[in-house]
């Protein structure tokens, strides 16, 4: 065990750990004032969700013993023989570290979804959403790619999870707008009025935070390719959230503060899967591209007629399908000689790999989600009473309000 | 007795304040309110889409005088309250029946 690298992925899973609860801030300021707290507890609950599931099958299906390069099999249920000892997935980390590092991102996926289906979501529906979602959509995907599935043996590369996590939840989350349908009033004149901007760019900044465990620490050691990679997330960060706001000021003539904690986040996507794989000047370009590509998806929405309310496709989907393809793109193993050369630097059959792991994850994600979610529709159903709407989740599903003024 | 009611821009509250003070007006109560008049509302975009809101914020002034100062009182609001720009607000000249000092128990323009 290497102490340097088991300290600084401590911190790095601790960092990881509070983008869920950043992104509840995120989320919960730009819904209606009568929906706060119901859309922080949606991303705040993950945290003991998925924590369960981890532990009991979770962590066995998307890292344990492969079984034809689709998932995990069953041996390390409840942690069977997962301890302090280091491997199988790291020379100088302990296993159990590991373990909790992959946790916080497990459970930080389901949580960004909820955007897709914020402000109408029964609770009841939204907890067997996020059980059944992280057992058969996550945790298959996260085993593709990481877990020594078909993806990470084709060579796909995604350093950060922009496959497993921003794709993955991206199309969940368009799934999920569809099933559920448009809130009431939405693409008639009702207004949508974010209730706290202030509280989403602080949400925003502790994301941006966070991402630094997030993408430093996929290095899963305090060594050369952390330093990239945290390189790498803050110049692409800082590019996206500049590029947004100038698209916007040219297109409807204001720089917006939502638009640049918006492009912030579209950038930290983009960066996620080339974090560790390009050079800092690829990534000001990864992230110019991504501020306005996710700004012109969001714009597209009301014209395709699907209520993602907060934008997970738009910004994580689109934001994700961009990091990925650009990972194939600008690659380079002059920066990271573990990585490969992509398309611009000579190699372009690693674009084709990227390409096929997008549209496989887009694929599975999209239909499993719509299939599970119909399931809970028919049975369960998904949605509160029209009434119940009205009134607002908070005091309908929990009982509270967010500010009594 | 008479209630002058004014809403005027939240800017000129200040400047409002401080011309009435000249001529003696000694006490007044407000209140941040929302309206619309001639002046349309203003427009808010959140990730592109636009929302036009309607009611715009306006200060609401409420100050009890004795009638023989009503015309000064309402020159003085004109005076300051004035932009020359549409949404410069209106005033109320409404009558009063009895003003009542809660503390003394005096009555009529003594306790004004």
């Amino acid at each position: 065990m290497n102490t340097g690298d088991t300290a600084f992925m401590l911190i790095a899973s601790a960092l990881v750990m509070l983008m869920t609860p950043g992104l509840a801030l995120f989320y919960g300021g730009l819904v209606r004032s009568k929906n706060v707290l119901g859309t922080i507890m949606h991303s705040f609950i993950c945290l003991g969700i998925v924590s369960i599931i981890w532990v009991v099958y979770g962590y066995s299906l998307a890292f344990g013993p492969d079984i034809g390069g689709l998932t995990g099999n069953l041996d390390w249920m409840w942690l069977k023989g997962v301890g302090t000892k280091v491997g199988p997935y790291s020379d100088t980390i302990p296993d159990l570290l590991f373990c909790a590092f992959q946790l916080m991102f497990a459970i930080l996926t389901p949580a960004l979804i909820t955007g897709g289906f914020a402000e109408r979501m029964k609770f009841s529906a939204f907890l067997i959403f996020t059980v059944l979602w992280s057992s058969l959509i996550y945790m298959p995907i996260c085993h593709w790619v990481w877990g020594g599935g078909w993806l990470g043996s084709l060579g796909a590369l995604d350093f950060a999870g922009g496959t497993v996590i921003h794709i993955n939840c991206g199309f969940a989350a368009l799934a999920a707008a569809m099933i559920i349908g448009k809130r009431k009033g939405w693409g008639r004149g009702e207004s949508f009025h974010p209730n706290n901007l202030p509280m989403t760019v602080l949400g925003a900044g502790i994301l941006w935070f966070g991402w630094f465990g997030f993408n430093a620490g996929s290095a899963l050691a305090a060594d050369e390719t952390a330093a990239l990679a945290f390189f790498t997330t803050q110049v692409a960060t800082g590019a996206a959230a500049l590029s947004w706001i100038i698209a916007e000021w040219i297109l409807r003539g204001k720089p917006t503060t939502l638009g640049a904690a918006s492009g912030a986040v579209a950038g930290l996507v983009a960066i996620t899967p080339a974090a560790g794989f390009v050079g800092p000047v690829s990534a000001i370009i990864i992230g110019l591209v991504a501020g306005v590509l996710c700004y012109l998806a969001v714009l597209a929405k009301s014209r395709l007629g699907y209520d993602d309310a907060l934008d997970v496709v738009g910004i994580h989907g689109i934001g994700g399908i961009w990091g990925a393809l650009a990972t194939g793109l600008f690659a380079s193993l002059a920066v990271n000689p573990g990585g490969a050369n992509g398309l611009f630097f000579g190699n372009p059959n690693q674009f084709v790999i990227q390409a096929i792991g997008v549209g496989a994850t887009m694929a599975y994600s999209f239909i499993g989600s719509l299939i599970i979610l119909k399931i809970i529709d028919v049975t369960v159903g998904l949605r509160v009473t029209t009434e119940e709407e009205v009134q607002g989740l908070d005091i309908t599903q929990h009982s509270e309000i967010g500010y009594s003024l | 007795m008479k209630k002058i009611e004014a809403i005027v821009k939240p800017f000129k509250l200040d400047d409002v304040k401080e011309a009435l003070n000249e001529i003696g007006i000694k006490g007044m109560t407000i209140s941040e309110v929302k309206g619309y008049g001639r002046q349309k509302g203003h427009k808010e975009i959140y990730r592109g889409a636009e929302y036009v809101v309607d009611f715009i914020p306006k200060v609401k002034l409420e100050i009890i005088v004795d009638a023989a100062q009503v015309d000064q009182v309402v020159a003085k609001i004109k005076e300051s309250a004035y932009t020359g720009k549409i949404g410069d607000g209106k005033i109320f000249v409404l009558p009063i029946e009895e003003v009542i000092r809660v503390r003394t128990g005096e009555h009529g323009k003594d306790a004004i």
